[in-house]
């Protein structure tokens, strides 16, 4: 199944995806996927050094589909943290 | 109000400290989340769906102006520009950092006021009656006692690692406006047969996943006793509840195992065993403590204000008086609600500027005061009633003057799936369409009282277990569903909802409020409320009309 990782940034909480082997972006279409286990594996190999090195916290990969070539969350869960609450747009950043 | 002393200031001072401390060494990395998690928790903060947030103890709900602000201030400086007060008379913040959490509490600590045992399995915040020391009903103001538990349990080291969190709620009138049967521990003030006034104590009940109605264990304590009895309930708990399944570590859990009347005997013997004067409470101490809550310096004043009978002429400000004001024991004066609520808005947020003008009409017009409810509304609680018609402009100006409270729209709902990592569902969303459905002011007072209370999982901090509507989110393969309950009551006459039938898609919910709605409009008689009608007709016509032509 293809996935992602992500995590919360340690200092300010907020919400990242792993990127590439060592970068992070709060934007899910920049995340890097992995259509394959061996891959997923690797990316949350990649992420735990993160966490080692205290840039984030609660690492974890969650299952995407891929539409015109973006990562898109297949979980509720996981498409309120990419968009943000469905409550109070004019409190987002 | 209390006021801290210098060992109050203190241990709130160094806990600042402390945490700052503990959050460097994370930063560092000298400490691992595993090492650091159980010392946010217990400064309430929490690594939530989106961010850190930090849950703050609203001690029994009362706030003065000067908190009010701060908590203005924390929103607007370290925040989005807004805070959510909770069920349990709490404030909490959704976007904070990490690394500004420790000036958070530090601005907290500089109005008397903290996140200590706002989470964690330890003694939580003690909650009371929001309409303390001005309700007609009451026998005595709860938050003198609630305030003394508050000492007594704030990091008490035999209760700081129970085998799960406790509840306690405190009321001194007959009418329950504290949801006290369905927390761990309800203390009611009540009087015994030569006119003095005790305690009524309730133990084992709550929400969750398994909720429960408590149980009267002692009918009346004396006043003098209530340390060592709840020294005692604790003791108890603390040495048999079960620490090998969360799910069953709640005292509501033991009580059922072993029965009411085996635990009152355990419970009883421990009290025999811890009554002496090291938990006595002395009168001198009680008087101290009480002073802190006297009535304020109200003016004589008549009973009813004519410049507050002309102005309700006027129909809008006549709706808001009719559900937001409510009688105050003192002439002259009334108690207004703050709802919360606005049509389509979230239920229990308040924006930064908000907490800042009721902050500014609290001290104009309420005394320095305002209060909390476990409904997610605030409450201005001495106002006189003259200055009403200039408070409720005011309060329009800024937002604030939905004249909702009791009615269909004024809905409890936790942050559910928007916000909270161990929701199953959106909350919010469903509360603003049942909002934006029944928006009509005369549909609402056509319905009239009734409580719809909403949770996104099964730990019920929505309470939707006693909401006359319980409406609970449920993931059913990834999709949102909603389980609807009916009959269930925080009040008094507490009760606990009955499951309708199958779960609703979240685009079904609204449709099936509105057929409960008109099943009951149909079946009332004239004059009767929601959860009356429900209990005279049973669930039976509910069913029919909602799964019936299936």
């Amino acid at each position: 199944m293809t996935k992602v990782v992500t995590a919360n940034r340690l200092a300010d909480g907020a919400i990242v995806y792993l990127a590439g082997s060592d970068t992070w972006s709060t934007r899910l279409d920049e995340a890097a996927v992995a259509a394959d286990e061996a891959t997923a594996a690797a990316l949350l190999a990649a992420a735990e050094r993160a966490v080692a090195a205290c840039q984030v916290v609660a690492a974890y990969a969650f299952p995407v589909a891929v539409a015109d070539g973006r990562p898109v969350p297949i979980d509720q869960r996981e498409r309120v943290r990419a968009a943000g609450p469905s409550v109070a747009s004019d409190f987002r950043d | 109000m209390y006021r801290y002393d210098a060992f109050d200031q203190t241990l709130v001072d160094e806990r600042v400290e402390q945490f700052r401390d503990q959050v460097a060494r994370r930063l560092s990395g000298a400490l691992s989340e595993d090492q650091f998690r159980p010392l946010r928790l217990l400064n309430g903060l929490y690594l939530q769906l989106h961010a850190y947030m930090l849950r703050v103890a609203i001690p029994y709900g009362t706030l003065s102006s000067r908190q009010l602000r701060t908590l203005a201030h924390i929103a607007r400086t370290f925040d989005r520009g807004y805070g959510h007060f909770t069920t349990r008379q709490n404030i909490q913040f959704n976007w904070v950092r990490l690394d500004q959490a420790a000036d958070i509490l530090a601005a907290l600590a500089s109005v008397e006021m903290h996140a200590i045992q706002t989470s964690g399995n330890t003694i939580r915040n003690v909650t009371a009656d929001h309409l303390a020391g001005v309700a007609a009903d009451e026998i005595e103001d709860p938050r003198i006692y609630a305030e003394i538990i508050r000492q007594w349990s704030t990091l008490h080291p035999e209760f700081s690692f129970l085998p799960r969190k406790f509840k306690i709620a405190v009321t001194g009138a007959a009418r329950d406006r504290t949801a006290l049967k369905v927390h761990d521990i309800g203390i009611q003030v009540v009087r015994d047969a030569a006119g003095e006034a005790g305690f009524s104590v309730l133990v084992g009940g709550g929400q969750g996943r398994t909720p429960m109605i408590g149980h009267v264990i002692r009918p009346f304590l004396p006043k003098a006793d209530l340390l060592a009895y709840l020294e005692a309930i604790l003791r108890v708990y603390n040495e048999f509840g079960r620490r090998d399944n969360l799910y069953k570590a709640r005292i509501k859990i033991l009580v059922q195992t072993l029965g009411p009347a085996a635990f009152t005997a355990m419970v009883e013997e421990q009290w025999q065993a811890l009554r002496g004067p090291a938990l006595a409470l002395p009168d001198e101490e009680l008087a101290r403590i009480a002073a802190h809550f006297a009535p304020p310096t109200y003016a004589r004043l008549p009973a009813a204000s004519a410049a507050l009978a002309a102005a309700r002429a006027e129909p809008v400000f006549e709706r808001w008086c009719r559900h937001n004001l409510l009688p105050h024991k003192q002439p002259g004066y009334a108690i207004a609600t703050i709802s919360l609520k606005p049509e389509g808005g979230v239920p229990g947020d308040a924006t930064a500027a908000q907490l800042e003008a009721l902050a500014d009409l609290a001290e104009r017009w309420s005394l320095d005061e305002v209060r909390v409810s476990h409904e997610q509304n605030l409450v201005l609680p001495h106002v006189r009633q003259d200055d009403v018609p200039a408070l409720w402009r005011e309060l329009r100006a800024h937002g604030l003057a939905t004249p909702n409270a009791g009615l269909i729209t004024d809905i409890i709902a936790c942050p559910g799936l928007d916000y909270c990592n161990l929701a199953n569902a959106r909350s919010i969303p469903i509360a603003q369409q049942i909002q934006r459905r029944f928006a009509n002011r005369e549909r609402q007072e056509e319905i009239g009282a009734i409580k719809i209370k909403i949770s996104g999982c099964i730990n019920a901090c929505g309470h939707h277990h006693v909401g006359h509507i319980g409406i609970l989110g449920v993931d059913k393969k990834g999709a949102e569903f909603y389980q609807i309950t009916l009959g269930g009551d925080g009040s008094e006459r507490a009760a606990l909802g009955e499951i309708t039938g199958r779960a609703f898609a979240a685009a079904e919910v609204v449709d099936a409020i509105d057929t409960i709605i008109d099943t009951y409009l149909g079946a009332r008689r004239h004059g009767e409320a929601f959860i009356d009608t429900y209990r005279r007709v049973g669930m039976v016509p509910f069913k029919e009309a909602l799964y019936g032509a299936h």
